[in-house]
């Protein structure tokens, strides 16, 4: 037993001792402690919260990370999202169930929009390996599209952050606009089954809350591999000194084409269980308010870890279903006084905090013992002279760390 | 352009902004093995000729040649690829990284995007950095994160980070600026240590500096070279007292 653990342990891709204990962690309050302490209403709308964590967890890769600040995650989520609706809704558009429409055997938006046939582009979502496909590979290669044209041309930083907002607001405004397309306002609605499995029954809602628990874990080991690798210690590179990444003969454009083709796609398969376990799919997933939610949430997080990324969104989720319940008005202010908040004083989110008082903990010291506390260096010349640049990054140590988090 | 044994060859070299030529007409040839130091008052085109090298600039015209090979129509990592290695100004370094990871990062393996992916710290990769961090001294220091290095140790490891590359062609620009006296000492043994198996180009201000490590001096001048020859010889140009060196 200790030495299977001790093995686990010393694999990378579970981030060390105390990688594999954050991981198994979260696996006991996903995979446990939630579904046994919530009623099945619930469960259902944290397995919602989840879905938002994949889009998370996706700008861990690309923000915290990468520093490639996204704007538009929504797009692909939506994407995803809109992929798995396009499915649910053919096949609950059947000719017998949608017998009163002028055209039976499409869907009743097409039909109140005086179409008469399925529009060429929703033919493959008939099938359901091709809407897989579809959901994985339509994102990734939008972003290949949006990434090449802008990091080939070298345009970052703020620039790449309006121009993905700008996309996600004209792809929900050609949403909202081609109604008897993409179902407009209204989004895609009354979803019931797949393949004939009615996805609106208890138990269909527990199995999809572990399908979504499964894949999130997926996309987070995924995401590890990448950030433990060469790969990922470029990204943190390239965060902090692009050019000189740029002049050890690394393409960086490649490497942040790459790492936003990933992020899209994790954000979509986001979207998709979105779509199974809450039934619909509306534009309003997809622009720019729900774009920068989640980088809220993933802010709150704390930027660099994969699995802070997961808490961030359920916990500011959590705080945004209690209070718009008691007080609607208030939670917009509340969330943007939040991410004031964690901006100027946790800028390492929750997992930053946890890590610097974690330490302190007697019980949680075995876990750090890879890992010593930096010791205080008397601060040298240069950070003197440059106090400003130092400024920006507090806690580098925790930064390390974290990216294995 | 025919052929030569030169490791580089700048021919005709002229870039514009906006009508100024920063650089103008100019022609140099680096030898095997050579230590060049170019020198010059600011805004004698310094640091852009390596811009222009390096591929970071576009030049107007002209012909840059790196072993018989046009390097001004290739793209920045291309250059690298080729051999040429260059450190800035100001210490570019990774500080989020530690000094090991600073080395192992520029490490000329892996360097595309799956490469990357799949790139495993091999017992070659470790004896390269080692054997860097011993040139570069900072053998003690591998595992401390970069940022909290001093201002020299920076400039080594950025030096060290070039090293282990393994560049046929070494470009530095002011690397002892903001170092000690003793760091200065050190860096010019480093210099005259690395410049065994390559050609290195230095950018430099300080004289003392200078006069330990060049083998041959350039002096720019409103982008043309006004005069090109041994420390010595360079020193008594009555052209380079009167624009540069003073009286």
């Amino acid at each position: 037993m200790n030495a299977i653990l001790s093995k686990l342990s010393s694999s990378e891709l579970l981030g060390g001792k105390k990688g594999l204990l954050g991981l198994a962690v979260l696996a006991a309050v996903i995979f446990v402690a939630l579904p046994l302490g919530v009623d099945i209403f619930r469960l259902n709308l944290v397995g919602k919260y989840l879905t938002y964590a994949f889009v998370a967890v996706s700008l861990v890769l690309l923000w915290g990370n990468g520093g490639i600040l996204s704007l538009g995650q929504g797009i692909f989520f939506g994407l995803g999202g809109y992929g798995m609706a396009m499915f649910m809704k053919l096949e609950a558009s059947d000719p017998i169930s949608t017998k009163i429409q002028t055209t039976p055997g499409i869907p009743d938006f097409m039909d109140w929009n005086q179409l008469t046939s399925i529009p060429w582009f929703w033919e493959p979502f008939k099938s359901l390996p091709l809407t897989i496909l579809a959901i994985l590979v339509i994102p990734a290669l939008f972003a290949y599209i949006i990434g090449f044209a802008m990091f080939k041309r070298r345009v970052g930083g703020v620039y790449f952050a309006i121009i993905t907002q700008a996309i996600a607001l004209i792809l929900s405004i050609l949403i909202v606009g081609q109604q008897g397309l993409t179902g407009g306002v209204n989004g895609i609605t009354d979803l019931k089954t797949m393949l004939g499995w009615d996805t609106r029954t208890d138990s269909a809602k527990y199995i999809l809350y572990y399908v979504n628990g499964i894949l999130l874990f997926g996309c987070i080991l995924l995401s590890r591999y990448i950030l433990t690798s060469k790969f990922g210690m470029l990204l943190l590179a390239m965060r902090d000194k692009e050019e000189r990444v740029r002049f050890s003969g690394y393409d960086v454009s490649d490497f942040k084409i790459f790492i936003f083709c990933i992020a899209a796609m994790i954000s979509a398969i986001g979207g998709a269980m979105f779509t199974l376990q809450v039934g619909f799919m509306s534009p309003s997933f997809v622009g720019i308010v729900p774009s920068i939610e989640m980088v809220i949430f993933c802010a709150v997080g704390g930027r660099i870890s994969l699995i802070g990324a997961v808490y961030g969104t359920l916990l500011v989720n959590y705080g945004k279903t209690f209070f718009s319940e008691t007080y609607p008005e208030l939670w917009l202010f509340l969330m943007g006084g939040l991410f004031m908040a964690v901006v100027m004083f946790f800028p390492n989110g929750l997992a930053g905090l946890w890590d610097q008082h974690a330490r302190k903990l007697k019980f949680m010291k075995r876990f750090y013992d890879d890992t010593p506390e930096p010791e205080k260096i008397e601060p040298t010349l240069s950070h003197i002279e440059a106090p400003v640049a130092k400024k920006e990054k507090p806690a580098k140590v925790a930064n390390m760390k974290g990216a294995k988090a | 352009m025919s052929n030569t044994d030169f490791v580089l060859s700048i021919e005709d070299l002229t870039v514009s902004f906006d009508g100024f030529k920063a650089v103008d007409n100019l022609t140099m040839y680096i030898d095997k093995n050579e230590l060049r130091v170019v020198i010059g008052p600011n805004g004698a085109g310094k640091t852009t000729v390596l811009d222009l090298i390096c591929g970071k600039t576009k030049s107007t015209s002209g012909s840059i040649k790196f072993m018989n090979k046009e390097l001004t129509k290739l793209s920045e990592h291309e250059i690298v690829r080729e051999g040429v290695g260059r450190k800035f100004q100001t210490p570019s370094i990774y500080e989020n990284l530690s000094v090991y990871q600073n080395l192992e990062v520029s490490y000329p393996k892996g360097r595309g995007v799956f490469g990357s992916l799949t790139f495993k710290r091999t017992a070659e990769v470790e004896a390269q950095v080692r054997k860097v961090a011993e040139e570069i001294m900072l053998t003690d220091l591998l595992d401390l994160e970069a940022a909290l290095l001093s201002h020299g140790q920076k400039q080594w490891l950025e030096i060290g980070m070039l090293l282990m590359q393994d560049p046929e062609l070494l470009m530095l620009d002011e690397p002892v600026a903001g170092m000690s006296a003793k760091e200065r000492d050190q860096t010019a043994e480093l210099l005259n240590k690395i410049c065994n198996n390559r050609s290195v180009l230095v950018i430099e201000h300080d004289m003392e500096f200078v006069k330990k490590i060049a083998h041959k001096v350039t002096v720019l001048h409103q982008g043309k070279i006004l005069a090109e020859g041994s420390m010595d010889k360079v020193q008594e140009d009555e052209k380079v007292i009167e624009v540069y060196l003073g009286h």
